[in-house]
């Protein structure tokens, strides 16, 4: 069976920058992965050259086995249509730092949009999915709220109903909590505690050591473009090999 | 010396700071609107000398006519007259029309010019200039004459001889269309300034979020991107259709029958001029009023979700504002009693 995401050897430059120097990676079905290093260490790119939300230069990046943004035919690759490409994100949900809710949208329709105008969801079924996820993160009474009525917190969680509303295969979480007051950080956790016991596939991108270690199936620390040490969160946090992990352990812990 | 902190607190009296220059200044507008009012409202002897002659026991007596300073029953007499009122609804059409050609073509230009493609930000910038760098009544000229210069219009392919569609130019640029097209190009040009800096206002986090969800780039554009530009967008758009409704008059330089247009016919007939420019100046106002009104809603509307409440209606305001009076009033009753 092929893995959910595979990278092998992704680059990535912005002009004269190499974000990315040749990122390997494999995230199995239903695993949690959470990929921890110092800012500018290039997780949030590799993480958005997953749905395609950024373009690598080089090297090989599937997801379920499929290139992102390119079909092989022969001996070429050929850049996908964008209406392919929105197909495969729209199988990708993804979490930001900034929450970036639709300001102009209630709760409920920030949920609803992406299925009634995307998948062709009946208005109905949208609403029914929408109230269903909303319970589930504890947002049931917040509906018809917009999101500037909402706490840091509330909206992220939102912002997890909406994504899950798309019935993703797969879930990119860029730094979810680190917009968040220290004292709401823990109800987004939660949700996203529940999520991974459901059995969905998660990229976390984290400064949350306590989550990684408690949640994941592999952490993978990266540093300046490469990954410089991955494995069992247990083994890789508590017992770092490398310097760099060491000092970067030493700064967050 | 006592001190106040020494007095029990509630002997205390709290003495509101005296406004005298504010009061002064209240005073000075009151006497000002006063004397407008009065101006308004005046009258003069009729300066062509008229009289008006009454006989009192058998004696003649003779008075300069009075006659309205700004000849308030002319300008009544023509005010609801038909040429007027034809006038002012050919105002209004040319207004919306050349606002709505404007609004789209401004919202294609602005979607151009923020294109990653060179030649068509290029191309929408090409347009800006030169429709904004040129005088209106000029452009209104071109599209007057645009059948002088182009007797026919044919449909086909470029640069070979086939031809699908003839049609005489005059037909589809008479001069109410000719100031239409004019105008509402113009406005093109203005309103893709507007769009554009709505469009920019935008976080860029929106249309990530848009995009993450599958949405295509139109998608987005439509249903994230230009909802939320629109509170950016409204208040100038809404300053730019009140300046249409004035700008159309300039429909007038290619014979269009507008407001401006007809006050100018019938007081070429009876000299009247100043009265039947109030007539139009009113009309002008009183649509200007309706527009304003018709504004505040709208950027109701498109603010939602920005605010954490929403701001009061003129109604709503004034209902509080008059709920607080009588609140006052009644307190300060009971106070008394």
């Amino acid at each position: 069976m092929t893995a959910m995401v595979e990278a092998r050897k992704v680059t990535k430059s912005y002009g004269s920058v190499k974000v990315l120097r040749g990122v390997d990676l494999t995230v199995e079905r239903g695993e949690v992965t959470c990929l921890i290093g110092p800012s500018g260490s290039g997780k949030s790119t590799f993480l958005r050259c997953i749905n395609h939300l950024e373009q690598h230069d080089e090297g090989v990046l599937l997801v379920e086995g499929q290139l992102v943004g390119y079909e092989q035919r022969g001996e070429k690759l050929y850049e996908r249509s964008l209406r392919q490409i929105c197909a495969q994100r729209a199988e990708i949900g993804m979490v930001f730092q900034r929450f970036n809710l639709f300001q102009h949208l209630t709760v409920l329709e920030n949920i609803t949009i992406g299925q009634t105008r995307v998948k062709g969801t009946k208005e109905d079924a949208a609403v029914a999915r929408a109230r269903e996820l909303l319970e589930r993160v504890g947002l049931g009474a917040k509906a018809d709220n917009y999101p500037a009525q909402l706490s840091g917190g509330q909206q992220q969680r939102v912002a997890i109903a909406r994504a899950l509303a798309m019935e993703p295969k797969l879930m990119l979480f860029d730094e979810p909590t680190s917009a968040l007051d220290p004292e709401l950080v823990g109800e987004v956790l939660d949700v996203m505690r529940d999520l991974a016991k459901s059995g969905m596939t998660m990229i976390v991108v984290t400064h949350e050591m306590g989550f990684a270690r408690e949640v994941a199936n592999s952490v993978y620390f990266l540093d300046q473009g490469v990954i410089e040490e991955s494995g069992d969160p247990t083994q890789v946090l508590t017992n770092p090999r490398t310097e760099r992990l060491q000092n970067f352990l030493s700064k967050v812990l | 010396m006592p001190s106040a902190a020494s007095e029990s607190d509630s002997s205390l009296e709290v003495v509101p700071l005296r406004h005298y220059a504010r009061w002064a200044g209240v005073v000075a507008v009151i006497i000002a609107t006063a004397m407008v009012i009065h101006t308004l409202l005046s009258k003069i002897p009729n300066p062509s000398g008229q009289k008006v002659c009454t006989t009192v026991n058998g004696v003649k007596q003779c008075s300069p006519q009075l006659l309205w300073r700004f000849s308030w029953d002319i300008v009544h007499q023509y005010f609801f007259s038909r040429l007027i009122l034809t006038g002012l609804w050919l105002t209004l059409q040319i207004t919306f029309f050349a606002m709505i050609i404007g609004i789209i073509l401004g919202v294609i230009v602005a979607i151009m010019r923020l294109s990653p493609s060179r030649l068509l930000s290029s191309t929408a910038w090409t347009f800006t200039w030169f429709l904004r760098g040129t005088p209106v009544v000029v452009q209104l000229f071109f599209w007057y004459f645009f059948h002088i210069l182009f007797p026919v219009l044919t449909i086909g392919l470029p640069f070979l001889p086939v031809t699908f569609v003839t049609i005489n130019t005059i037909t589809v640029f008479s001069p109410l269309n000719a100031a239409i097209i004019g105008l509402g190009l113009n406005e093109g040009a203005y309103m893709s300034e507007i769009v554009r800096s709505g469009l920019i206002s935008v976080d860029e986090g929106q249309s990530e979020a848009a995009i993450s969800i599958g949405m295509t780039r139109l998608q987005t554009m439509w249903y994230v991107i230009l909802p939320q530009a629109m509170r950016v967008i409204i208040p100038p758009t809404g300053n730019e259709v009140i300046s249409m409704l004035k700008t159309s008059s300039l429909a007038s330089f290619v014979t269009v029958p507008e407001l401006f247009f007809v006050q100018g016919e019938i007081s070429g007939g009876n000299y009247e001029l100043m009265p039947l420019l109030i007539v139009a100046s009113l009309w002008y106002i009183v649509v200007t009023t309706v527009l304003s009104v018709g504004q505040f809603y709208v950027e109701r509307y498109y603010g939602r979700g920005a605010l954490r409440t929403q701001p009061q209606t003129p109604i709503q305001r004034l209902r509080g504002d008059l709920k607080g009076v009588w609140g006052k009033m009644r307190t300060r009753r009971g106070a008394v009693a």
